[in-house]
């Protein structure tokens, strides 16, 4: 962190001293470096060097700062900032507790202060144009492209109740709330009227709820809570850019009367749908586009981000919510389009999605942190107070008040954990300060809103940003008193929960299944045809599973467990048996409290609770769900291919009744063991399936597996490791792509030990960090 | 799709299975156009591969499990009254249970729920978890982040608290009796809208 904040620091001199001295570096360039002067007589003979310098010699070192300085700044601020995150990522306890808004107003302030100290002047880029032109497309874009559409849409009801009602909410009572402080002359903000104070409300009550996201993952809240404040953060963006429009259209006339709050309304309304049309068009026109585009793979993500920015700006040519069609027409592109594109493709996109969507996020709150320090303020104390107390109050009866109406309709009532998350995890964030600081300036107290924002802005994120997470651990802890409960419970619970997530899978939706099948049908006979280039009916599983494996099996090689030459330190491998034969061991209270720790951070959470998109700055996280589909691949890999190929089930059954017991642990055991435990297993795979347990075959591909990889001597580690462990990730990987060719009877030879290297060496190697605390930790 | 699915199923089988089950008429007719959307090969029976098709099965740590309670021993079809006959167990358990007078005890009683949730580990139906079979789950449950030891502690002293007579594995009356303050009747329950 030290030498990155000094490059850092360094950087900003320069880019600083450098605004300053080009002048005169310009005057002293073409002086020093005229071929004409004799090197060694500077001082006295400058003057005689200005007549050879008359004629003009060639210069051969220039420099010309004012060219590039804009894009040179900009490119240094999103370099600082890039490099704040790098800082502060590895101080991971750092970014549990502050949320990433926090680091990055803090680097714009620090920024400003720079810039106010060396008396600079921020450049004026950051107009009204420019934000909604350039800025706002991209975060928009990202919050839609990586939108969960299943429980979207399964609770869009809520959300659009939410987002919508609960903003006008918002939006109308702080806005006449702060009406009502301004008739108080003591407080001096008289000339407000009601439209300029509507308009300033709305602005305010923009959330940008990253921050709680984070910490809801954490905790654990159910998934409509989850879903509820990420299509509200989404949502009200449109929201607000609607009601700003509209308020700063009514704040430029002198009288507003009732029908123009109806027309208002309508307008709304229009805008909304209007919105959603154009971007389903857009979506669907760029779907068939990426039909045709398998000849030009380098160009392929090119036409996603053409065609949502187009969408976005004939949207905003119509003066229709460019932000529903943007949102609408990345939603409706990503489904088909990543079937069409390759996967290469598909990850460029992601990616460049992130990047560009942190670029304009960064820059925003850049501003921020250089605004506040450098512009004027109109600080008035009981205004900027009174909006900090209205915005929290007027959340939180919302919040309660809204719930209240909404609880009947729903099926997994919101308690009062999550209401409080809900209110309280509204943070407001980059698009309030935008909207704020490209007010029209015939708005007067332009400055005193402007300060207020940011001061709401700065005290949601860093007070509220920082306290979330202890409060709701807190309200968490009270109410599941973990040490009450003993082992048992907590995993028989956790089992019950996990089964019960799977029955209700198995069982499929119920309230909008009737819809969702209507649409499902819809969707393949018509649109997957003209859509997709190869409309492979293809089950949704196997393409997950694919994607998954494919990515997994690239991120094995990649990542330090893929490099095996460096062998992990050896484990005292405890022999099973000999634990089993122990006289009971005694557990101490600690221990007790620590398998508690230990089995609440480690067992996987429920698919409720596993939310690919935890954090607005990261891709989607994949890793548990990859993590399950690795270790249970070769049961769904031989039970789809035994569909496909027909096999008789005594044949593919019993393997994957083998897989029942072979998990990732019982690998590590020394062949004999190893035998032990499968005879030892071989009547579970016996009577459910009741045909003859292939336990030759077992054996053989353990013993060929292990025989020619292991030596005889007892601790069948290194050795044993370095053969068979780069097979591991290459096995799993080409497992993957063997997929159609190969004869189903080949496949277990392979398979199985290569699936249980790559298992294995996941394992041990996440062993090998708590080596240490293995014998100790009973 | 509604209505071709009730064709296909007869009104007596709906009366038996509601006997069985307690299912309402509508939900079973609701079920059954699941089951059907399912049943890609349409021979009125679910394979396997069927379920493994879910792709939320797949993520589900213990999928395979699930899935295999579903399947009668030894078989691996199952057809639309032993579909319902599992999921019966996910009724949520009314008040007035009067219902059912086939059976002795409906499926969605309280033990039921436990006799499943047993079943899942107890793989080899001899009415014991061992060690063996609870770390298996165990694995299933924690990922790879948890060497070998730990895991193998956490099921020992899971043994130990629930067994009663000593023999290091955990009978269906232990497991009752080591689950007794848990409310199994809400966590094993759908509620099945209408």
């Amino acid at each position: 962190m030290g030498t990155f904040a000094l490059h850092a620091l360094l950087l900003l001199a320069l880019c600083c001293s450098a605004g300053k001295c080009e002048l005169q570096e310009s005057e002293t360039s073409a002086q020093t470096d005229s071929p004409g002067v004799d090197p060694f007589m500077s001082g006295p003979d400058e003057p005689q060097a200005s007549p050879v310098e008359d004629r003009a010699n060639l210069p051969v070192f220039t420099m010309d700062y004012p060219r590039i300085q804009v894009p040179f700044e900009f490119t240094m601020w999103v370099l600082l900032a890039s490099f704040a995150k790098i800082g502060f990522n590895i101080y991971h306890k750092i970014t549990i507790w502050i949320p990433e808004s926090c680091l990055l107003i803090s680097i714009g302030l620090i920024v400003g202060a720079i810039m106010h100290s060396v008396k600079e002047e921020p450049p004026a880029v950051l107009n009204s144009n420019v934000f909604f032109l350039y800025m706002l497309p991209l975060i928009v874009l990202d919050s839609g492209y990586f939108m969960p559409t299943r429980p979207f849409f399964e609770n869009v009801g809520t959300v659009l109740w939410y987002a919508v009602v609960g903003t006008l909410w918002n939006s109308i009572g702080i806005g006449i709330s702060l009406f009502a402080i301004c008739q108080f002359e003591v407080f001096g903000v008289q000339d407000i009227n009601l439209q300029e104070n509507l308009l300033f409300a709305s602005i305010v009550s923009t959330v940008d709820p990253v921050a709680a996201l984070n910490v809801f993952d954490d905790i654990g809240v159910n998934e409509q809570t989850y879903i509820i404040i990420f299509g509200e953060g989404l949502f009200n963006d449109a929201v607000t850019v609607v009601l700003y429009n509209m308020f700063t259209f009514l704040a430029a006339l002198p009288v507003v009367e009732s029908t123009d709050v109806f027309l208002g309304t309508a307008q709304f309304l229009v805008v909304a749908a209007g919105g959603v049309l154009f971007g389903l068009v857009f979506g669907f026109v760029a779907a068939f586009t990426t039909r045709f585009t398998h000849g030009v793979r380098q160009i392929e993500p090119l036409f996603v981000f053409l065609y949502s920015y187009l969408a976005y700006l004939v949207a905003e040519c119509f003066a229709i919510s460019s932000v529903m069609a943007l949102i609408t027409c990345a939603i409706t592109m990503k489904y088909y389009v990543e079937e069409n594109v390759s996967q290469s493709s598909c990850t460029t996109i992601r990616h460049v999605v992130k990047m560009l969507a942190t670029i304009s996020e960064t820059l925003i709150f850049f501003f921020l942190g250089v605004v506040t320090i450098t512009t004027e303020h109109e600080w008035n104390w009981a205004y900027i107070l009174f909006t900090l107390l209205f915005a929290f109050v007027w959340r939180g009866i919302g919040m309660l008040v809204l719930t209240q109406i909404i609880n009947p309709f729903r099926t997994v009532p919101l308690n009062f954990t999550d209401q409080f998350g809900l209110a309280y995890g509204g943070l407001r964030g980059a698009i309030c300060f935008a909207l704020v600081f490209t007010l029209p300036d015939s708005i007067n107290r332009k400055d005193l809103f402007v300060t207020a924002s940011i001061a709401v802005i700065t005290f949601t994120v860093f007070i509220q940003g920082i306290s979330i997470r202890p409060i709701l651990e807190y309200m968490n802890i009270r109410k599941t008193n973990k040490d009450v409960d003993t082992i048992n419970v907590e995993i028989h619970t956790r089992t019950m929960e996990h089964v019960l997530s799977g029955v209700e899978d198995l069982c499929g939706q119920w309230s909008h299944y009737y819809w969702k099948d209507k649409f499902k049908k819809f969707n393949d006979r018509v649109l997957r045809r003209i859509l997709l280039r190869h409309n492979r009916a293809e089950s949704s599983i196997v393409s997950l599973y694919k994607r998954l494996e494919l990515q997994s099996a690239i991120g094995l090689l990649d990542s330090p467990m893929g490099d095996l030459g460096a062998a992990p330190s050896l484990l005292p491998l405890h022999d099973e048996r000999k634990e089993a034969t122990r006289p009971k061991k005694k557990f101490l209270a600690a221990d007790v409290r620590k398998m508690h720790h230990i089995l609440s951070k480690n067992m996987y959470n429920i698919r409720q609770k596993t939310m690919a998109y935890t954090n607005k700055y990261d891709l989607p996280d994949d890793s548990q769900n990859r993590e399950i589909l690795i270790c249970r691949h070769a049961s769904v890999r031989r039970s789809l291919r035994a569909a496909s190929f027909r096999q008789p089930p005594s044949q593919h059954i019993p393997r994957s009744q083998k897989y029942f017991s072979l998990q990732p642990g019982t690998a590590l055991r020394p062949p004999s063991r190893g035998g032990d435990v499968q005879h030892r297993s071989a009547p579970p795979s016996r009577s459910p399936c009741r045909s003859p347990v292939p336990l030759e075959r077992l054996d053989t591909i353990e013993g060929t597996g292990r025989a020619s990889s292991r030596p005889s001597s007892p601790p069948p580690g290194p050795d044993a490791w370095d053969h068979r462990g780069p097979r591991g990730p290459e096995g799993s990987g080409f497992g993957g792509r063997k997929a159609p060719g190969r004869s189903h009877s080949d496949r277990p030879d392979e398979g199985e030990p290569e699936d249980r290297d790559g298992r294995e060496h996941e394992t041990l190697l996440w062993d090998s960090p708590r080596g240490g605390g293995g014998p100790g930790s009973g | 799709m509604g209505s071709k699915a009730s064709t296909l199923l007869r009104e007596e089988e709906i009366e038996e299975i509601k006997k069985e089950t307690g299912f309402s008429h509508s939900q079973i007719t609701r079920l059954y156009s699941r089951f059907t959307s399912l049943d890609k090969g349409e021979n009125g029976t679910l394979s396997r591969e069927d379920f493994q098709r879910i792709p939320e099965l797949a993520i589900n740590p213990l999928g395979d499990r699930i899935i295999n309670a579903f399947f009668p021993e030894g078989e691996d079809q199952v057809n639309f009254r032993g579909f319902m006959r599992i999921l019966a167990h996910f009724r949520p358990i009314e008040d007035n249970e009067k219902k059912s007078v086939a059976v002795s005890e409906p499926l969605n009683s309280r033990t039921n729920k436990l006799l499943f949730a047993f079943r899942l580990y107890d793989l080899d139906r001899d009415d014991k978890i061992s060690r063996e079979e609870l770390l298996q789950v165990l694995r299933m449950m924690v990922g790879v982040n948890i060497s070998d030891d730990q895991l193998g502690s956490i099921a020992d002293r899971t043994i130990q608290e629930a067994d009663t007579n000593g023999d290091n594995s955990i009978s269906f009356n232990e497991f009752i009796k080591v689950l007794e303050k848990v409310d199994v009747e809400q966590k094993m329950s759908i509620r099945f809208l209408h």
